[in-house]
């Protein structure tokens, strides 16, 4: 019985129990234990060392799998951060012949394409959760809902196929010339439609991410607002409450922190994303205004510039670093995620 | 809210009362628009898919593999290939992802900052981009041999894999009851016959869920092996040579100008989806039934 009393197992902390184990463990006992002249405590402690050594060196592996990946990544790309120093994260020239690289073109691709994805998956997630747990039927509320759950699991490549064969076409022949047609010379506007229509760019990357994370983002937060007490929505209806009066004052208050852990995974997920944007984006490192000219992110010029750089050259050293500037990003927002939560609760 | 309330009742219409209907109404019809908008996305993405996916599938497309572009050619070496790498995965995240999570749940209490750690980390890897974890593996699996190879690209899906089963694991370990731990200790079990006898045997059904919806994550990945197992336009068994898969040729052949090779890329990703779906369908109805 020697592992009943070892003090990291809260698991028979009973009280009972703990008044039994506290009763067996005589010192004595214990002498008898590590001496081995108790026949079953010593035929126990073997094979159950081995088990704590081996489920522990499985824990230890998936701790070294991610140390390897951040460590790795950074002494890949340390070539790249010692030969343009800081400025590496701030230069916005990517040019492969004069090797000279910066990560600006790329890290502003994918924090913009993300940003629109997100602020338009937010309203449809929303909108749509507030509708399934508020007004649609339940019959309708169940079909709509599993089928979203469903859509959510939709590997991402699918996506991006969708975008290069339907939003691609959609934004050069209709979307683009409508806009340069009408806005062409607003200040202001010019300049984000400014551009050939080609239909790729960060507008349409946002556009597949925001469908890609909506189905997610909306399946999380009608769990999240499914889960709170039905007590309080009868009580604010039965003060006479509007069903948006629920909503907005009850259960967004009440499922907060729920939200946000959504929207921040979304948010995660679009960051990382490559298949979906390398379809729609257009591969120019470049940085601009508009949000309709080809451009590139991270993801994806890692993506299709990676099988074209020997190894040891600065250019694979320069996409490394990317990497490691994306894996930071990536957990920084998954910090933000549990601080915000850990805030709220 | 109850002054409005009840001063509704008087012949004179209260502004309050009248502006939280209105509102009422505006948000009711932004609910139901911006679902209309997300259903009718996501149905014509299926429609997409089914229409022209059903078009490019036929029988030579599963049975013959991949050629050159007119020589009606087919996907069967990407798809065993993505079999393979997928099940190879699955045999080597299986145990970890299940050793982790006993860790997590069994031995990792509050107090154990190694275990606290342990479960932070395998949440960081979760939400890791996946072409990240291709990146790494090439590092670690293809540039010191000198060679692609369908273990690099099975390793690279198995770490994209591991926490999720560890998530479950763990879940479902700690919703086994105290007793049952108890009763098995009384017996006279020891700590590993109680864990796997027990605890993993009574959470048997959440812990082979999280399994298949690692496979389900997994299956549709791309990005990890672009750089790993690379693809193969021949057939291929061995492990230590590249090995085509389904999302990488979907990838090259979506993006080529011929038309044949685009309905084989539509084909490939009906196929896909229809894996993926089929696998959380399952998982779905038999988390009903237990």
């Amino acid at each position: 019985m020697w592992w009943l009393r070892s003090p990291d197992n809260a698991r028979f902390s009973s009280q009972s129990f703990s008044r039994m184990t506290l009763a067996t463990a005589t010192p004595s006992e214990e002498a008898r234990d590590t001496a081995g002249a108790s026949r079953s405590g010593s035929r126990r402690s073997g094979p159950d060392t081995a088990f704590h050594f081996l489920v522990a060196a499985s824990a230890l592996l998936v701790l070294v799998v991610l140390g390897g990946l951040v460590v790795l990544m950074g002494i890949g790309g340390g070539q790249a951060f010692r030969t343009f120093g800081l400025g590496f994260a701030f230069s916005d020239v990517w040019n492969p012949v004069a090797d000279l690289y910066g990560a600006w073109a790329p890290l502003f691709g994918t924090i913009v394409s993300t940003l629109i994805g997100v602020a338009i998956a937010l309203p449809l997630a929303f909108g749509t959760a507030f509708w399934l747990t508020a007004m649609a039927p339940p019959r309708i509320a169940a079909i709509v809902g599993t089928a979203v759950q469903l859509l959510a699991a939709v590997p991402s490549i699918i996506f991006g196929m969708w975008g290069f064969f339907t939003i691609v076409p959609f934004m050069a022949r209709t979307v683009q010339p409508f806009l340069t047609h009408h806005f062409k010379h607003v200040p202001g506007i010019r300049f984000i439609i400014h551009g050939a229509p080609f239909g790729t760019g960060l507008m349409t990357a946002g556009l597949v991410l925001a469908v890609m994370i909506a189905p997610f983002m909306t399946a999380v937060m009608r769990d999240v607002f499914a889960a709170m007490p039905n007590m309080l929505r009868e009580s604010a209806y039965g003060l006479g409450a509007t069903r948006w009066d629920v909503m907005w004052k009850v259960v967004v208050p009440w499922s907060r922190s729920g939200m946000i852990g959504a929207i921040v995974l979304g948010m995660g997920r679009a960051l990382g994303e490559t298949m979906a944007v390398t379809f729609v984006i257009g591969n120019v490192t470049a940085v601009g205004w508009s949000l309709f000219a080809p451009r590139s992110t991270v993801a994806s010029l890692i993506a299709l510039q990676f099988p074209e750089s020997p190894a040891g050259s600065l250019r694979l050293s320069a996409l490394l670093a990317l990497g490691f500037i994306l894996m930071l990003l990536s957990f920084a927002s998954l910090a933000l995620a549990r601080m915000l939560r850990g805030n709220t609760k | 809210m109850s002054d409005s309330v009840v001063s509704t009742n008087g012949w004179k219409p209260n502004p309050r009362a009248a502006r939280r209907r209105s509102a009422d109404h505006v948000a009711t019809a932004f609910g139901m628009v911006m679902a209309g908008i997300l259903v009718l996305v996501l149905a014509s993405i299926l429609w997409t898919l089914l229409s022209r996916g059903l078009a490019g599938l036929s029988a030579a497309a599963i049975m013959k593999p991949m050629g050159p572009p007119g020589s009606s050619s087919g996907l069967a070496n990407a798809i065993v290939g993505s079999l393979i790498q997928t099940f190879l995965a699955l045999l080597l995240a299986t145990p970890l992802g299940l050793g982790c999570g006993i860790y997590l749940s069994e031995y990792g209490t509050d107090t154990n900052k190694f275990a606290s750690c342990v479960r932070f980390v395998s949440d960081v890897l979760m939400s890791v981009p996946s072409i990240l974890v291709g990146l790494f593996v090439y590092q670690v699996m293809v540039a010191p041999f000198g060679h692609f190879s369908a273990l690099a690209g099975s390793v690279a899906l198995a770490i994209l894999a591991v926490p999720i089963i560890v998530r479950t694991t763990e879940d479902m370990l700690r919703l086994v009851p105290t007793a049952m731990r108890e009763a098995g200790a009384a017996l006279g079990a020891t700590r590993w016959r109680v864990t796997l006898s027990l605890c993993l045997r009574s959470a048997k059904t959440g812990v082979l869920t999280g399994i298949l919806l690692a496979l389900a994550r997994v299956s549709g990945e791309t990005a990890p092996l672009l750089f790993t197992s690379l693809g193969n336009q021949n057939w291929s068994f061995s492990l230590t040579r590249p090995m085509a898969s389904l999302p990488v040729t979907i990838y090259q052949y979506a993006g080529a100008s011929y038309e044949d090779w685009v309905q084989l890329a539509w084909a490939g990703a009906l196929l896909v989806t229809m894996g993926v779906l089929a696998i959380n369908i399952a998982v779905r109805v038999s988390a009903r039934r237990g």
